[in-house]
């Protein structure tokens, strides 16, 4: 039976960088495996004959010449983000390490 | 007057019999009655009267083949200049700097947009109630929900506050809210709609797709909207056939396959009550029904969710409030910041990212994500089958009609069996529709009709000769949002 724990849950959370309060961890390990049980029915199917990878391309792959299109300019995508240093063209983020 | 089809509003103001102006003021009023519903995230009044002035004032662009219709856009789909929330706080005040092929060929055409259309966050649900500016209402009853994702653009057609609107397409968000809501909806092939400047959520699912409240309206807005766009990769370059002329043919012999097995359970009686009679209405018209096998669509929900939540985890990576979006404040260190910003995704989104991850990582990537993904070769190539033998493939679109508000908001199974119908046309990549086809205890039910891949043209003729035949797509809501 497909089960997922409280710590587990934490452990997704931390890799996939979700803040989770303690009372969401503890209804989405529920959830969560209730979910994770119902997709195991797709263990019921024989499917041995299929290959994946042929499902990925559509058959019609299109090329196009390598050349610059025309695209946002340095200032609108920096005008658009939380905290930008336009001067010298840079998002701003926190310090990376602690300390 | 907005209670007009796209067809006659466009066809009196290139007449001069009204002014785009005053069908804009009409339909902004509408929104306004319906305010209750939350159908809207952002109105855009004064952005809306300024474009049907352009119209009013350059005779060239009244005859545009939309000029001067009124239409609402799902919150996914990127307008330049006007807030795109996706109905999330990580995109409360987000402007995009660029507009969607969609809304750009719309405009062309003389389209007006008068607002961007409540649903559940980044498209993730179907009953509209997963939004950061809560839920939007069914406007048959309010205390049940309009379907989802696209449950706003569902509501403001319905309420007849506009004629068409646009939606996103993942596994029913269009087919799914326009039955419960009484109108049609269509969801078209992978690849006839441009998807540039509609916020990604599973890519190799999502499309854009397209409500109104007749099929002919539908058609209208699909000509001008489908097609190849060199700005996405995976739009084709297989003609686009004439969906409005499509919409005039009779039905002749068309072969409808009926897949029983599927519908054996689960189906609410009043919704297999309507569908059977949809069934007589078309043998009545000359279609000839027949059983199809469909083996593998019964795991389409199942496969689905191992699919969409892969691809959303891996998607929606890209908010991590340094680019664009929101920040949230007081993180000391950029890993803080990523996941206070991360942690005002809503539950949905953070369920599924979290099921995603699980399902992606090392030790489950073969049991879940491989494993769906061949079932989804299965299913496809069960419809392949199936399409030797019949035109389309009916179904009810939903197998109930809309439930209560908060009845499946804390059971996510629940949740996704409501597009047990609709998801395996998303996995299989190909066109469908869902047309009015009656009432259950006063709640609309709608008819859905699957073609083969680039079949939208079979879809409308069918639909459109369905329409015919039944009162349906006539009824609007009771209340204030009907009248």
């Amino acid at each position: 039976v497909a089960s997922i724990t409280f710590s587990e849950v934490e452990r997704l959370a931390r890799l996939a960088r979700l803040d989770l309060t303690e009372d969401q961890v503890q209804r989405f390990t529920r959830q969560l495996a209730d979910i994770l049980e119902f997709a195991r029915q797709v263990d019921a199917v024989d499917a041995s004959a299929i290959d994946a990878a042929d499902l990925t391309s559509s058959g019609d792959d299109r090329l196009r010449d390598d050349a610059v299109q025309p695209c946002l300019s340095r200032d609108e995508a920096l005008g658009a983000a939380p905290d930008a240093d336009p001067q010298d063209g840079l998002f701003k983020v926190p310090r990376v390490l602690n300390g | 007057m907005t209670a007009r089809t796209a067809a006659e509003l466009r066809r009196a103001i290139a007449a001069g019999e009204i002014s785009a102006g005053d069908v804009c003021t009409e339909s902004l009023d509408r929104i306004e009655r319906i305010a209750a519903l939350n159908a809207f995230i952002t109105v855009a009044p004064d952005r809306a009267r300024s474009r049907a002035a352009q119209v009013d004032s350059d005779p060239a662009a009244r005859q545009g083949v939309l000029a001067g219709v009124p239409i609402a856009v799902k919150d996914n789909i990127c307008t330049k200049g006007l807030r795109t929330t996706a109905a999330s706080r990580t995109l409360e005040r987000h402007v995009p700097l660029y507009d969607a092929t969609v809304i750009e060929r719309l405009e062309a055409a003389g389209a007006v947009i008068v607002g961007k259309t409540n649903c559940d966050e980044f498209a993730m649900g179907s009953s509209s109630e997963h939004s950061a500016f809560g839920p939007v209402r069914n406007p048959w009853d309010p205390s049940r929900i309009p379907g989802g994702s696209s449950g706003g653009s569902a509501v403001a057609v319905a309420s007849r506050a506009v004629p068409v609107a646009l939606g996103s397409e993942t596994g029913g968000s269009v087919r799914q809210p326009a039955a419960l809501c009484g109108i049609v909806g269509l969801k078209p092939t992978y690849g006839r709609v441009s998807r540039f400047g509609l916020i990604a959520f599973a890519s190799s699912l999502d499309q854009v797709g397209t409500f109104g409240a007749t099929v002919g309206d539908v058609a209208l807005c699909m000509s001008i909207i489908a097609g190849r766009d060199p700005r996405d990769a995976t739009s084709s370059n297989v003609p686009v056939d004439d969906y409005v002329a499509a919409t005039a043919k009779p039905i002749g012999r068309l072969r409808v396959g009926v897949p029983r097995t599927l519908m054996a359970d689960g189906v609410d009686e009043g919704v297999r009550r309507a569908f059977d009679e949809a069934l007589d209405a078309l043998r009545s018209d000359g279609a000839e029904i027949s059983d199809v096998d469909l083996p593998h669509s019964r795991y389409a929900t199942s496969t689905y969710a191992i699919v969409v939540m892969a691809e959303a985890s891996s998607n929606l990576s890209r908010y991590d409030g340094v680019r664009y979006g929101t920040r949230a404040p007081a993180a000391t260190t950029l890993g803080d910041m990523y996941s206070r910003t991360r942690g005002l995704f809503g539950d949905e989104v953070k369920r599924r990212i979290m099921l995603g991850t699980y399902v992606l990582s090392a030790g489950y990537y073969d049991a879940y994500y491989v494993k769906a993904q061949k079932v989804r070769g299965a299913i496809r190539q069960d419809y392949e089958r199936a399409f030797e033998k019949v035109d389309v493939i009916a179904t009810p679109t939903s197998p109930t009609t809309a439930f209560r508000l908060g009845e499946k908001l804390e059971d996510p199974v629940q949740m996704y069996l409501a597009d047990f119908f609709t998801v395996s046309a998303n996995l299989a990549g190909i066109p469908a529709i869902s047309v009015p086809c009656g009432f259950a205890d006063g709640l609309p039910v709608g008819l859905q009709l699957t073609g083969p891949a680039w079949g939208e043209a079979t879809l409308f003729r069918a639909a459109a000769a369905y329409e015919r035949l039944t009162p349906w797509s006539g009824m609007v809501p009771p209340g204030p949002a009907g009248r």
